[in-house]
């Protein structure tokens, strides 16, 4: 208040003074802030967990139930948020350090996190309460060993691809299950696949695909379903096409830096995968956007679709149309291959409770729990011991999930390729990989595109 | 909120062009007026610190660094403006904002005007004023989505519509050439009522002797438009367009419940720029320059606007 006693100019000046250190003041205490808060091991008090997954929530809820029964010092306070929210809201969770203590953490985002320091790793707990980790899904533990060797994670459920077909049209197509179950393919004339894509495509005069006088500009239901470009891994689009002719994506099995899209093998698949759209057998790139496609499913419009097992309960309930699975076909190679990726619950570095965290997320990954999860037929549980439960509940949904299992017992899954620099990795892919999707460039784009990928990491 | 304040702001500012009689603009008053002025400005002026100002200096900071807002930001002076110099990701999506802006304020001023026109000349009703401005109480995301759905190439009803009259499936959101122009005509759709009601009301402070003279005179509705309301609008036309300009820049939940920036860039407006480098990729430094590059271009767009056409003067007086 004294600043009005004095003259004008005066009073102006000192008013800037004020207002400067002001600003320099709250500069430095904002300088004093950054860093990852180091939390404390607490064993007891209140423990927050988030998942993205709204199906799972009544299940891992009622995980939460046993757990606090067990453990009457320890809370466990359950949030959900959808997968697009949910990782800017846990980056802003971090940033203003609220973060939960425990949450559901994915292969292609955990790197960075660890990068950063803000998961812990749980190696030292692993060994200190002798947890078993063969008893988990082959391959499933392994995805959770990050680029600095350390494990950052216990897997919680397993998904792997597989083919959704509409049985009502393969029937009236004359094509058999058992014909579905042993498609063959390779990436010059497509196999057995192509052909079968090629039959259940139906224009609008009703004729089919691999029929004289097709119009291939106006299909009423395409043979195979997009989503999109498949950028950067074709998780559930072209990957599992790609890994039967021997490619891999880069140097090393994860957190390479070195990465093979110039490989002939991959441009030839990606080539023949795009083509399916030149010969009017799979929509135009331009036509996904807009409803899902399990939506056009539903809808008639694509008569099969490769999708990850997480999509088995959504698909089982669809209705009006009759859905079958089946696995995906043999390549070139011999095998059939399907990736597998795994989701598993890691602990945030600024938890004043990591003691109660890693207790609650070690119970996440029990037999315990991962029962009840197989018993609600959401996921395929990590425990191998209740896969057989979790096959009978999601065989509740209509589908012979061995489509799954089967490969997996068969060792023809391959990882899901987890790289640092993710962010980096999509936005460059899917650029060029929309593109050429777009027909706006030639598969041999996706050379230099290697090269630029690789320059993310020199 | 969004509503009232900048509708404030429009009153606010018309104001003092009508009351020019008797009032000094560069009188202090007492210092009793000068402690009361205070005291009502101070919400303002605490939040506009808090929430603006303070978070612009440090923008400006962030610019000059390379920061992931887990670690000390580190010095790297003019780095990031020259990285953006050669970013062809930058260019497009420099192009594709202009592209956006151009279609979404000409069709959205143009209508707008004409809207307004319509409700001075032929209606007073507050019902047919309310319904005009129903499109923008609608949330941005709920539009966008409705928008998303009804305009799928495959199962949307849009295309059903298209198909009955013989017309090929348009992949509105889908093709490279057809989402910016979609998405721009979204946001016209939606904010084209609320552009219209302010026109409407700087066209309400037009007397309407001046009308009568027009009459008196033989003047045609379609003259007097031209000569009579396009220039005793001028000022609020100036005002409303820096609004949209500035607010058609700034385009981004649109983009990120539809596209997502794609197909391959397509639609990667600035604002999506922006947001992608900062939360998606941690590389806050470098978004701070985009973000410095566009208020930069924002500020001269507003600047220029003003100046050309002498907002801060109005021909009714």
């Amino acid at each position: 208040m004294h600043l009005v006693t004095h003259s004008a100019p005066r009073r102006r000046s000192r008013a800037r003074r004020a207002v400067a250190a002001a600003g320099a003041a709250l500069l430095l205490t904002a300088c004093g802030s950054y860093g990852v808060d180091p939390g404390a091991d607490a064993d007891t008090g209140t423990v927050t967990y988030w998942l993205w997954e709204s199906a799972q929530l009544p299940a891992y809820q009622q995980c939460a139930d046993d757990f606090e029964a067990q453990h009457p010092d320890i809370d466990i306070q359950i949030e959900q948020f959808g997968w697009d929210d949910y990782w800017n809201k846990l980056f802003t969770g971090f940033v203003a350090n609220s973060a939960p203590d425990v949450f559901a953490n994915h292969t292609s985002r955990y790197g960075e996190f660890a990068e950063r320091g803000l998961i812990v790793p749980i190696d030292e707990y692993v060994d200190r309460d002798r947890i078993d980790l063969s008893k988990y899904v082959t391959g499933t533990t392994d995805l959770w060993v990050g680029p600095d060797g350390k494990r950052y994670g216990l897997p919680k459920d397993f998904d792997t691809i597989g083919i959704f077909y509409n049985e009502g049209m393969t029937e009236e197509a004359g094509v058999t299950r058992e014909q579905m179950e042993n498609l063959t393919w390779n990436p010059q004339d497509g196999g057995t696949y192509e052909d079968v894509i090629a039959h259940l495509t139906v224009d609008e005069n009703g004729v089919r695909g691999d029929e004289p006088g097709f119009d291939k500009d106006n299909v009423r239901t395409y043979g195979l379903g997009l989503g999109s470009a498949g950028a950067p891994f074709g998780q559930v689009e072209w990957s599992y096409l790609a890994m039967t002719t021997g490619w891999w994506y880069m140097d090393a099995e994860a957190w390479g830096t070195e990465f093979h899209y110039d490989d002939p093998r991959f441009q030839q698949t990606y080539a023949w995968w795009r083509g399916l759209i030149e010969k009017g057998y799979m929509p135009p790139l331009a036509f996904t956007e807009g409803g899902a496609p399990d939506q056009q499913v539903q809808a008639g419009r694509y008569a099969m679709v490769t999708e990850g097992s997480w999509q088995t309960a959504n698909f089982g309930a669809l209705e009006g149309v009759d859905l079958a699975l089946a696995p995906t076909p043999v390549g070139p190679e011999g095998h059939r291959a399907a990736m597998q990726n795994s989701l598993a619950d890691s602990i945030s570095t600024s938890s004043q409770v990591k003691g109660a965290a890693w207790e609650w997320a070690s119970y996440l990954g029990s037999v315990q729990c991962q029962s009840v999860v197989a018993e609600a037929g959401v996921v395929m549980p990590a425990i191998a011991s209740t896969v057989d439960t979790a096959k009978e509940a999601l065989g509740r949904t209509g589908f012979d999930i061995s489509a799954f299992t089967d490969q997996i017992d068969a060792g023809t899954t391959f990882p899901y390729p987890a790289v640092l620099k993710a962010a980096e990795v999509q936005s460059i892919t899917s650029s060029v990989m929309e593109n050429v999707m777009a027909f706006n460039a030639e598969p041999d784009a996706l050379t230099p595109m290697n090269e630029q990928l690789n320059a993310l990491f020199e | 909120m969004a509503l009232t304040s900048r509708a404030a702001r429009t009153r606010s500012s018309i104001r003092p062009s009508l009351q020019v009689h008797g009032y000094r603009p560069d009188s202090n008053g007492t210092r009793r007026e000068r402690l009361t002025a205070l005291a009502f400005i101070l919400p303002a002026l605490l939040g506009f610190s808090v929430f603006y100002f303070w978070p612009t200096l440090r923008g400006f900071y962030y610019s000059f660094t390379d920061f992931d807002v887990f670690n000390r930001p580190t010095w790297v002076g003019l780095d990031n403006y020259a990285a953006l110099l050669d970013d062809p990701t930058f260019w497009n999506a420099m192009k594709v904002t202009v592209q956006y802006v151009v279609i979404n304020i000409g069709t959205q001023t143009v209508l707008a005007l004409l809207l307004a026109v319509l409700l001075h000349r032929l209606t007073r009703s507050v019902l047919v004023r309310s319904v005009i401005v129903l499109p923008y109480l609608i949330s941005n995301v709920v539009v966008a989505l409705v928008f998303y759905w009804m305009l799928d190439a495959q199962i949307g009803i849009t295309n059903q519509f298209l198909g009955w009259i013989g017309l090929d499936a348009i992949p509105f959101f889908g093709s490279q050439d057809w989402a910016i122009p979609t998405i721009a005509l979204v946001n016209t759709w939606r904010h084209l009522g609320y552009t219209a009601l302010l026109i409407f009301a700087g066209l309400l402070m037009i007397p309407d002797h001046v009308y009568e003279a027009g009459r008196v005179d033989g003047a045609s509705e379609w003259k007097m438009f031209w000569r009579i309301t396009l220039p005793l609008l001028r000022p609020i036309l100036a005002l409303v367009l820096v609004i949209t300009v500035v607010g058609s820049f700034q385009a981004f939940d649109t983009v990120a419940v539809t596209t997502a920036g794609g197909p391959a860039d397509a639609t990667k407006v600035i604002q999506y720029y922006i947001f992608d480098l900062a939360f998606q990729r941690y590389q806050f430094g470098y978004a701070s320059a985009v973000s410095v590059v566009l208020f930069l271009i924002l500020a001269s767009v507003a600047f220029v606007q003003l100046r050309l056409m002498r907002a801060n003067e109005s021909d009714v007086a």
